[in-house]
């Protein structure tokens, strides 16, 4: 990187250009502003923060980076884009692309835009939605004063991708999102995605380099808004090039009789830290957090998840599996938490990991904080490695020691997937892991 | 030429605990050969040995398949060649489903060259081979397309590697108590199946400690093993004396033999967890 470049980093100067360019409602440009000064004030997470204590940022270096307007890999063409993982086989109901922040294209079914729904570049869309919008944006689903990371999200997010669903609107379709970065870019995503009541959809998101080696900064945020009685079915898939920092805020609100099931798969990346918050903040709410996780190298994985009940009747199931070779490593906190109002709560979360080296490390922080007295939350961790029995009883039946660790990881994985109930989605996304199984070394 | 996997003054242990005390056996492609023996006897050891169990340490003697030592073979290279165990105690692998598992393996054992991510057997081929051996069976459809031996009962289980060995087709199998769990109609197929799927192709090794799924499948020897090695072999009526009358017998004409399965049975109870 030149350091033409590098001295640009997130100045004041360039913050101000930067929003000068943006022509947005100022409402909008208030809130970057607040979080900015946040920005500003807050120092980078150390060791010293409890939440990162199992993750090493010293060597990231944020001034080797800059806001995405002056980098000018944006105009990227359609060829340069990863292949999109999820939308194999998958009938879609719309399709946007983001570039190192900006927004490249969108498509949305005319008929689903006839009925009112609204799907691309959330950079784009604000603007012309902004009444809209603005008291989702005002509700601060994830909070942009939490640490440096969201607040410099908060400030300066850049394109982006929304989905917003009119009360009682069905998508059967799913609606697929794909943010990328060149290397050594940055991508400054914010995701937002509203179901207003009686409204359902599934939608896709997919992160990935253009370069499978490359680096890169992701600093991004997701929204999820699930109002009553809306069901949301969300899949994320993190594919970044393996030197990128991913550095992510995702959270869920659930209102009243709301469904979310959240699936999240995690491939890429150097370091990863990701907090993926869930709130029912209305009663008989359901929440259904996969997560999947595979690893390799020296990559860092670290989960901070959080399911917190705020509600009475609602029931969260949380899991987690893990799949680690080489000297890679993975965090996984979890944390229940129920207030006091939250009676009769159902809470569960598990945490599995499959240790496919000597020198993998997992580690798993379960935690519950419960304020109400009538509640039933459970928690569950494993690690392991490949079963010998297992290896050696497919051996018998003509498998190499290598096929059968593959097919046994395969396997693993495989019990996340069936917790998906549309088919071609669950098939996709367990084509984009199987992918990386078939890559297995062995022991 | 015959085929023969022949056993030859195997000495096996594990850890310090030696199990097998110089077995001999010959079994003839062809032959159906039942292995009967108190528990504890080595009857699991002795096929785990001869399938390649890493476990297992042979400190003596050899195994050959037709004239050649496989002892350095792993499993792997040994099912290539034809060599099938049904586990008394069959694995569970969740997330794989039974279907998916047989093709792989098929087209393994099938084609013993296979270089890993070459072409598997065509799926309607397979597909269809797979139902007529179901049906034969008499197993549901439902069967494939649930998760290997997961949550499976223990009956199904016997059947599950019963259409194993139907699918892989080997040249000697290995049946460690394939009869029990199976209820009483559930042993009279499975029995037929054997004879059926084995005929002349098979050498069979029937380990059990009842008569059912010898009536299809008459012994043409039957060993009993005792103390960790063979200490008779006979015809079929061996068989019938053995689960009428049980091992006492064997026991006062073998008294040798007697006293080290007491010293067997003495040290497990000293090893924590040293069951099987
Ligand atoms: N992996 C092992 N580690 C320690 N001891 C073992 C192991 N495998 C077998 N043994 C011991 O070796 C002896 C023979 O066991 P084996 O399972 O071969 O008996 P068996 O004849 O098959 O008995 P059963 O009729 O109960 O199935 C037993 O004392 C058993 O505890
Ligand atoms: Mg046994």
């Amino acid at each position: 990187m030149s350091t033409a470049i590098a001295a640009k980093g997130f100045s004041q100067a360039a913050f101000d250009a930067y929003l000068a360019a943006r022509d947005e409602p100022a409402w909008l440009l208030d809130m970057r502003r607040k979080a900015w000064a946040r920005f500003q004030d807050l120092p980078l997470p150390s060791v010293r923060d409890e939440e990162w204590m199992r993750t090493d940022i010293r060597l990231f270096k944020l001034d080797r980076f800059e806001l995405p307007d002056a980098l000018g890999h944006g105009e990227a063409s359609q060829g340069q884009v990863p292949h999109a993982l999820l939308a194999a086989g998958v009938n879609l109901g719309g399709r946007a692309v983001v570039m190192n922040s900006h927004a490249l294209s969108a498509k949305l079914e005319p008929s689903l835009a006839k009925q009112g729904v609204l799907f691309g570049s959330l950079q784009h869309l604000v603007k012309e939605h902004g009444d809209l919008l603005r008291p989702f944006f005002e509700r601060r689903v994830v909070d942009p004063h939490k640490d440096k990371f969201a607040a410099l999200n908060a400030a300066c997010w850049s394109g982006g991708t929304l989905l917003y669903v009119p009360k009682g609107v069905r998508i059967e379709q799913p609606l697929h999102a794909l943010s990328a970065i060149s290397n050594g870019g940055v991508d400054l995503d914010k995701t937002l995605v509203i179901l207003e009541p009686g409204a359902d959809a599934t939608m896709l998101s997919e992160t990935a380099s253009t370069d499978t080696t490359g680096g890169g900064m992701h600093c991004g945020s997701i929204e999820l808004i699930v109002e009553q009685g809306a069901r949301l079915r969300y899949v994320n898939l993190q594919n970044w090039g393996h030197e990128v920092w991913h550095f992510a805020h995702q959270k869920g609100h659930v209102g009243r009789e709301g469904r979310l099931q959240w699936t999240i798969g995690a491939l890429g990346s150097r370091l990863a830290k990701v907090n993926q918050h869930v709130a029912m903040t209305g009663p008989d709410a359901e929440v259904q957090v996969n997560g999947v996780m595979f690893t390799e190298g020296k990559q860092h994985l670290s989960y901070n998840t959080h399911q917190h009940h705020q509600a009475a009747f609602c029931k969260s199931d949380l899991l987690y599996k893990a799949a680690l070779q080489d000297k890679s490593r993975t965090v996984w906190r979890g944390m229940i938490r129920v207030e006091r109002d939250a009676q009769r709560t159902d809470a569960y979360q598990r945490n599995d990991n499959l240790m496919l080296s000597r020198d993998a490390r997992a580690d798993s922080i379960p935690g519950l904080e419960i304020e109400a007295d009538d509640v039933r939350c459970t928690h569950g961790s494993t690690s392991g490695r490949v079963d010998d029995q297992q290896l050696f009883y497919a051996m018998t039946r003509g498998y190499t020691r290598r096929e059968a660790v593959r097919m046994i990881v395969a396997g693993f994985f495989q019990q996340v997937f069936d917790r998906i109930t549309i088919e071609s989605v669950r098939d996709a996304l367990s084509e984009a892991i199987g992918r990386r199984v078939s890559d297995i070394k062995g022991l | 030429m015959i085929e023969t996997l022949k056993i030859t003054n195997l000495h096996v242990s594990v850890g310090e605990k030696q199990i097998l005390n110089g077995v001999n056996l010959t079994i003839n492609r062809g032959e159906v050969h039942a292995l009967m023996g108190p528990n504890g006897s080595g009857k699991s050891t002795l096929a785990g040995v001869i399938m390649g169990h890493p476990n297992y340490e042979v400190t003596e003697g050899t195994i050959e398949l037709n004239g050649q030592d496989i002892l350095e073979w792993d499993a792997t290279e040994r099912a290539r060649a034809g060599v099938f165990m049904a586990f008394q105690r069959p694995m569970a692998i969740p997330g794989v489903k039974m279907a998916d598992f047989l093709r792989h393996a098929t087209t393994n054992v099938r084609n013993p060259q296979r270089k890993e991510g070459e072409q598997l057997i065509p799926m309607r081929e397979f597909r269809k081979e797979l139902r007529e051996k179901m049906t034969q069976l008499k197993m549901d459809e439902e069967f494939a397309r649930r998760y290997v031996n997961d949550g499976f009962s223990g009956g199904e289980m016997k059947r599950a590697e019963i259409l194993q060995m139907a699918m892989l087709r080997p040249k000697f199998a290995i049946l460690d108590e394939t009869d029990s769990g199976l209820d009483v109609d559930a042993v009279k197929l499975a029995s037929q199946s054997i004879a059926e799927i084995g005929g002349a192709e098979m050498g069979i090794l029937i380990i059990t400690h009842h008569d059912r799924l010898l009536e299809h499948n008459t012994p043409d020897f039957t060993h009993v093993i005792l103390g960790g090695r063979i200490v008779e072999t006979g015809g079929v009526e061996l068989a019938r004396e053995l689960y009428t009358e049980g091992y006492e017998k064997v026991r006062e004409r073998h008294p040798e033999d007697a006293a080290i399965e007491k010293e067997m049975a003495a040290k497990d109870k000293q090893l924590v967890g040293g069951g099987v």
